[in-house]
């Protein structure tokens, strides 16, 4: 079946061009973080990686990933389910504000916490008399990372959603079944796999996340560092091995965010076939 | 469907109250409520204000930089990703896999680390930078070309993913045909190939583009931020904010939101444009 056109010299032009292209690109840059953090021998790089400032920026990213999942996955699901089992006015509002975030550039989602939570935002003076801080403290580095992730699980699972319909959540409905059951026993198995695939993207954008971040934090030394922030502090400090020690756990989460990936998309791909 | 027809909000489904309000609550509180501040600070600025921040001559000059650079990096990447589209679904080889799978790479790694390493290996000094310095003279790192190198760095994965479903959905018998009436490969690809996949190219280009135009971390690295000459919109506004110049970072800001409203409509606009050409339709 294949047209004459993908023989010969052609086709290996191609093929080389491409794989060069990613190796300068793309696998380059990975094997100089690996070969840059061990540069100065396996000690080093374990003594920089167990490094006490190290260990808690690694901790707040976690943290701050951990949110973020856990705020998208709530609002993901209501958003998912509210939009395509019910007819209502306003549902293309709704779905093009969800997707608002990802447009925005990250120092841009720094900047609007900053206006509405910072000094000079009217909300400023009840929030200090609560003693409620939130720009250059956790608090506003978790807004940040929910805000840049906020459309990866929704969007995940709307196309899922839509193309499933109502039919049978109408069936369970008619034959008296609850909304958490009908969800878990109805919805929940056809959205699994979208829905981790939805994690794995969150995940992967929640802890690298750096511009928002940057903007929020106040980069105060072991309390707002989150790991790509505290790499930025040790680069700028001519610390090398230390920051390319910190990218290597970093560069270790993105491989297995791409293994994950792959698989999902393949586990998914297989269950689709099946229902088919 | 028949007795929805009255009452559109009548849907047997329950949960409705609770997963509406679950998404109003939580969209309001992290997107509506903090943009609605942007805008509610930006109408204390006068047009007259605003338009002098703006016209600054280092204001102007970073959003030149960053729409050259965005551009530049969006053309590579348009290129090579027909190219990497192309062989990921025409061709079989070895490690085809591999390469279908680190394409994601610029998504799944965080921006910061990919910033320092491609800085490091582009210095002067660095593995690659050294090379293009001793031979033909070139800096990369700190420079217009640094940026763009990072910039191709972020774009890679849009232009592959958008091209790489259509071009798997076109049916190879036009193809056949084409070679039977007597085209080359060549006016095959222009004539019946290129016109398929330019809708998924366009979309793909202003995604990446959008992108590249917000891009802070993997530049902020590898540009040296020199006033007037490696400063983009992203690293000026991050500048006033450590100003505390809000009026400022405002002002740029929304004038970055223009920008990027204009490219996503224009992507839209062009999008309707080549569907209706594709279709026949005119």
């Amino acid at each position: 079946m294949e047209p004459q056109t993908n023989s010969g010299p052609l086709k290996w032009t191609l093929i080389t061009a491409s794989a060069v292209f990613l190796s300068v690109f793309l696998l380059l840059p990975l094997a100089y973080i690996v070969a840059t953090a061990l540069r100065q021998g396996m000690d080093a790089y374990l003594a920089a990686i167990t490094d006490k400032y190290t260990c808690k920026a690694a901790w707040l990213t976690i943290q701050a990933t951990l949110w973020a999942v856990a705020v998208n996955t709530v609002f993901g699901i209501a958003a998912a389910w509210c939009l395509t089992k019910f007819a209502f006015r306003g549902k293309k509002i709704i779905s093009t504000c969800i997707d608002l975030p990802v447009t925005v550039s990250p120092i841009i989602a720094g900047l609007i916490y900053l206006l509405t939570f910072g000094r000079q935002s009217f909300l400023y003076p009840y929030l200090d008399s609560w003693n409620i801080k939130i720009i250059f403290a956790v608090p506003g580095i978790v807004l940040a990372t929910i805000f840049v992730t906020f459309p990866f699980i929704s969007r995940e699972l709307l196309p899922v959603l839509t193309a499933q319909g109502t039919d049978e959540e109408e069936a369970a409905a008619l034959m008296g079944a609850g909304a958490f059951t009908i969800f878990r026993k109805v919805t929940l198995p056809h959205i699994k796999w979208a829905l981790l695939y939805g994690v794995v993207l969150c995940t992967a954008r929640a802890m690298g996340e750096f511009g928002a971040v940057s903007v929020l934090s106040g980069h105060l030394w072991g309390k707002t560092n989150t790991l790509p922030l505290y790499i930025e502090l040790l680069y700028q400090g001519y610390d090398f091995t230390g920051a390319f020690a910190a990218s290597s756990l970093l560069v270790v989460m993105a491989i297995i965010i791409l293994a994950l990936r792959l698989w999902l998309e393949r586990r998914g791909s297989k269950e689709l076939d099946i229902r088919k | 469907m028949k007795f929805r027809n009255g009452n559109k909000r009548k849907s047997i489904i329950p949960g409705f109250g609770l997963s509406f309000g679950v998404t109003i609550t939580i969209l309001s509180l992290v997107v509506l409520i903090p943009l609605c501040s942007l805008v509610v600070f930006a109408s204390r600025l006068s047009p007259a204000e605003f338009l002098n921040i703006i016209m600054r001559p280092r204001v102007m000059a970073s959003f030149w930089i960053s729409l050259s650079t965005a551009l530049a990096a969006s053309l590579v990447n348009a290129v090579m990703g027909i190219i990497l589209a192309w062989v990921l679904v025409r061709y079989e080889f070895p490690g085809k896999r591999f390469i279908d799978g680190i394409i994601e790479l610029p998504f799944a790694l965080p921006t910061a680390v990919a910033g320092i390493s491609l800085t490091h290996l582009t210095t002067t000094n660095g593995w690659v930078g050294k090379v293009f310095y001793d031979l033909f003279g070139i800096r990369i790192a700190y420079s217009w070309l640094g940026i763009t190198v990072a910039l191709v760095f972020i774009g890679i994965p849009f232009v592959v993913r958008s091209i790489q479903p259509v071009l798997e959905k076109i049916d190879s018998q036009y193809e056949e045909a084409a070679m039977i009436l007597g085209a080359d490969s060549a006016t095959t690809f222009r004539k019946v190939i290129f016109p398929e996949i330019l809708p998924a190219l366009i979309s793909g280009f202003t995604l990446a583009f959008a992108r590249c135009i917000g891009e802070y971390g993997s530049v902020v690295f590898i540009a040296g931020n020199t006033p007037y000459k490696t400063e983009i919109v992203p690293l000026l506004i991050m500048a006033e904010l450590q100003e505390f110049d809000y009026a400022a970072a405002t002002s740029i800001a929304l004038a970055m939101l223009a920008i990027a409203f204009i490219i996503l409509s224009a992507n839209a606009i062009l999008q309707s444009i080549a569907s209706r050409r594709i279709s026949g339709l005119n």
